[in-house]
């Protein structure tokens, strides 16, 4: 019994830098009576642990044995920390126990690389495996496909796991070869290549053919590391657009570097942990997923990295104010969509009221826009809230004056001394 | 100024909203009986519930509105705040006025605040679908307390259901005082009669819990622990998802 609580203990440690958590998208009924279910629209966070991050699935490794050496992370094989191995049955009862008493949405499991990837592969399936066909489970299953595995055995993970995600790391090639030169992005991108094209060879079969079996149905995630290796925010936003489009992936995670090592090529060991500028990273990629921003319209040679006074969407508001201001009542869906202090929620009010008649001030507010940063952009029934002619560096300083973030503490990069 | 009262049922609700058009009443407040406090100058006058006419409503109701929007109206009245039945006054009254569909018609204060109280409503169905913590019992059922600041369980019994159809279950609703139990056919409503020597908080005390309980919760709260990042610390934001209140029915939480 203690060496189970060891065993889980490291092997969660261990995997915990890995900052997706997603438990939605899926599609998995319970149809036969058994255990667990996968909901296409919301996720369900089950806790929060004490950096405010969600816990959602069981996040663990199958092993931190691992034959790399990749500097920024933990797992690497020349540092020296206690190792572990779960067997296949032991990761079966943990989530089967933690499923039944509502911990968790699912297992997100992951390894190092212990022999070679088919080798550790093949675990990680033999694992789902068992969860589907054995215990009749039907919660969420995320697990890592690990490059350089073979076909087959991704195509078996694919059946049974909701989501598959290979992590690119490093956003710039300079700075794989530089942290983790026994990898490279080819031999990354290749499993990315040969999932979504099983994805999409099995939707064209579902058209014709009536059993398709489901296919990673919550689709691919990947995740790169912000401030490791000195690259730029547009060089981040401009990978992930690219993998967006490209591989059709759900979700791109930010992750601020978590200093874990000496090793001189990284940032020292008790530096910041960049959490404001992955907060940046991740409000802008909202804006490329759900408001129609194209990713040089946020970051180009001229603003390589974000601001992170403010945010990406009234940074951009300020460099282009000859857009603005636009008319609530009147003005296309998209364009609203760019207006700051606006988000999806209060949008879509605004769209189905305004058939209903126009709109003010007071109706805008109760709706949930934020009035103080929007005032400077919009027009509706009421008449100009701003009627001066503001340059966008005054508009800029009043927004901070009264902006009293109660996150300014917690995400500012300035070390506290007490 | 006339006060109704109802029993506190929907169907209490809908059936005084059934004289509100029957009466051709507009200078009347409907309130919950058990909530009411008597004003001095106020006429008050109890509403039997009469089933055919809150039938009639719901009927008119669903003739006019979206399973959705049924739904929010419904949340409302589960909310149990004070005075929410005016809104739902309101709102019933904008959509029975109107010939077309007025559900998008946020600028109207009634849409708007029944949208947002369902909203508040279903933000506890969803924190609760979250939170309940099951411990298994000697006789094999998962067990869990609950104190959700609306009255939640309807809305969440279907989630349970669909999720943990193999296993016997029981949510109990500590503020309320009643429970719904899955006896692997259906959900059905109870109460409990609680033992003093025994505390509904649980713990892994006296001889109530199967034997490999307190092995699964240990085993969580070192899991809960080790998924930390210290270098990340962010108490607020973890107070912000997961309120103190909640806390106490949480095992990873719950201070011992």
């Amino acid at each position: 019994m203690e060496r189970i609580q060891e065993k889980l203990a490291i092997l969660a440690d261990a995997a915990k830098y890995d900052a997706s958590c997603a438990s939605s998208g899926s599609n998995r009924k319970n149809e036969t009576k058994g255990l667990g279910n996968a909901h296409p629209g919301m996720g369900i966070c089950h806790s929060y642990t004490a950096d405010g991050r969600c816990v959602s699935l069981l996040k663990i490794l199958l092993t931190n044995v691992c034959i790399y050496d990749c500097a920024y992370c933990v797992s690497r094989k020349s540092n020296d920390i206690k190792r572990a191995a779960f067997t296949v049955q032991e990761v079966v009862d943990l989530t089967i126990n933690f499923y039944r008493r509502n911990y968790i949405e699912g297992l997100f499991l992951s390894s190092g690389i212990f022999k070679d990837p088919d080798y550790t592969m093949e675990r990680l399936v033999r694992v789902a495996k068992k969860l589907r066909t054995e215990h009749n489970f039907n919660g969420y299953i995320h697990l890592k496909a690990i490059p350089g595995a073979s076909d087959e055995l991704m195509r078996e993970a694919g059946l049974y796991a909701d989501r598959l995600s290979v992590n690119l790391e490093l956003p710039t090639e300079a700075g794989l070869k530089l942290l983790a030169p026994e990898k490279s992005r080819p031999a990354m991108i290749q499993p990315i290549r040969f999932l979504q094209n099983e994805i999409i060879r099995l939707e064209d079969e579902r058209k014709v053919l009536k059993k398709v079996p489901t296919f990673v149905p919550a689709g691919q995630s990947t995740q790169v590391i912000v401030g490791a290796a000195g690259e730029s925010d547009m060089e981040i936003m401009h990978l992930a657009s690219r993998f967006y489009r490209q591989f059709q992936l759900k979700r791109v995670y930010y992750s601020g570097y978590v200093p874990i090592s000496n090793d001189n090529r990284l940032p020292a060991l008790h530096s910041q942990v960049p959490l404001m500028r992955e907060n940046r990273l991740y409000q802008a990629d909202w804006l490329l997923r759900f408001y129609g921003f194209e990713p040089h319209e946020l970051l180009n040679e001229r603003h390589p990295n974000l601001d992170t006074d403010i945010d990406p969407k009234l940074s951009w508001a300020l460099r282009n104010l000859d857009s603005f201001p636009v008319d609530i009542n009147k003005a296309d869906k998209m364009l609203i969509a760019r207006v700051p202090g606006i988000g999806i929620e209060s949008l879509r009010k605004i769209c189905a009221a305004r058939m209903h008649g126009t709109l003010n001030w007071d109706q805008l507010k109760q709706m949930g826009v934020q009035i103080g940063k929007a005032r400077y952009f919009i027009t509706c029934k009421s008449g100009p809230f701003e009627r001066r002619d503001l340059t966008p560096e005054q508009i800029r300083q009043q927004l901070l004056a009264q902006s009293h973030s109660k996150w300014a503490k917690a995400h500012s990069p300035q070390l506290q001394l007490f | 100024m006339t006060t109704w009262l109802y029993d506190g049922s929907f169907d209490g609700f809908l059936s005084a909203v059934f004289d509100l058009y029957w009466q051709k009443k507009t200078d009347v407040t409907i309130r919950k009986e058990q909530d009411h406090v008597q004003g001095l100058f106020e006429n008050v006058i109890f509403m039997p519930t009469i089933m055919a006419n809150a039938d009639r409503v719901w009927v008119g109701l669903s003739r006019k509105l979206s399973e959705e929007h049924l739904q929010q109206l419904f949340c409302c009245y589960l909310s149990e705040l004070a005075g929410e039945e005016d809104h739902m006054v309101g709102f019933i009254r904008h959509v029975f006025s109107s010939e077309k569909d007025i559900t998008g018609d946020f600028g109207n204060k009634y849409i708007l605040h029944v949208a947002q109280t369902a909203r508040k409503v279903l933000r506890e169905k969803h924190r609760m679908e979250a939170f309940v913590r099951f411990q298994l019992t000697k006789d094999n059922i998962y067990y869990s307390l609950v104190a959700p600041d609306y009255n939640v369980l309807p809305l969440i019994a279907k989630h349970f259901k669909e999720r943990y159809a193999d296993q016997y279950w029981i949510i109990y609703d500590e503020r309320r005082r009643f429970g719904i139990y899955y006896n692997l056919e259906k959900v059905e409503t109870i109460r409990l009669q609680f033992n003093t020597e025994y505390d509904p908080h649980y713990h892994t005390t006296g001889n109530v819990w199967a034997p490999e309980e307190e092995l699964y919760q240990q085993l969580w709260n070192t899991y809960f622990k080790e998924a930390n990042i210290v270098g990340r610390k962010n108490p607020r934001l973890q107070l912000q998802h997961m309120p103190r209140r909640y806390w106490k029915y949480l095992t990873e939480m719950r201070l011992d």
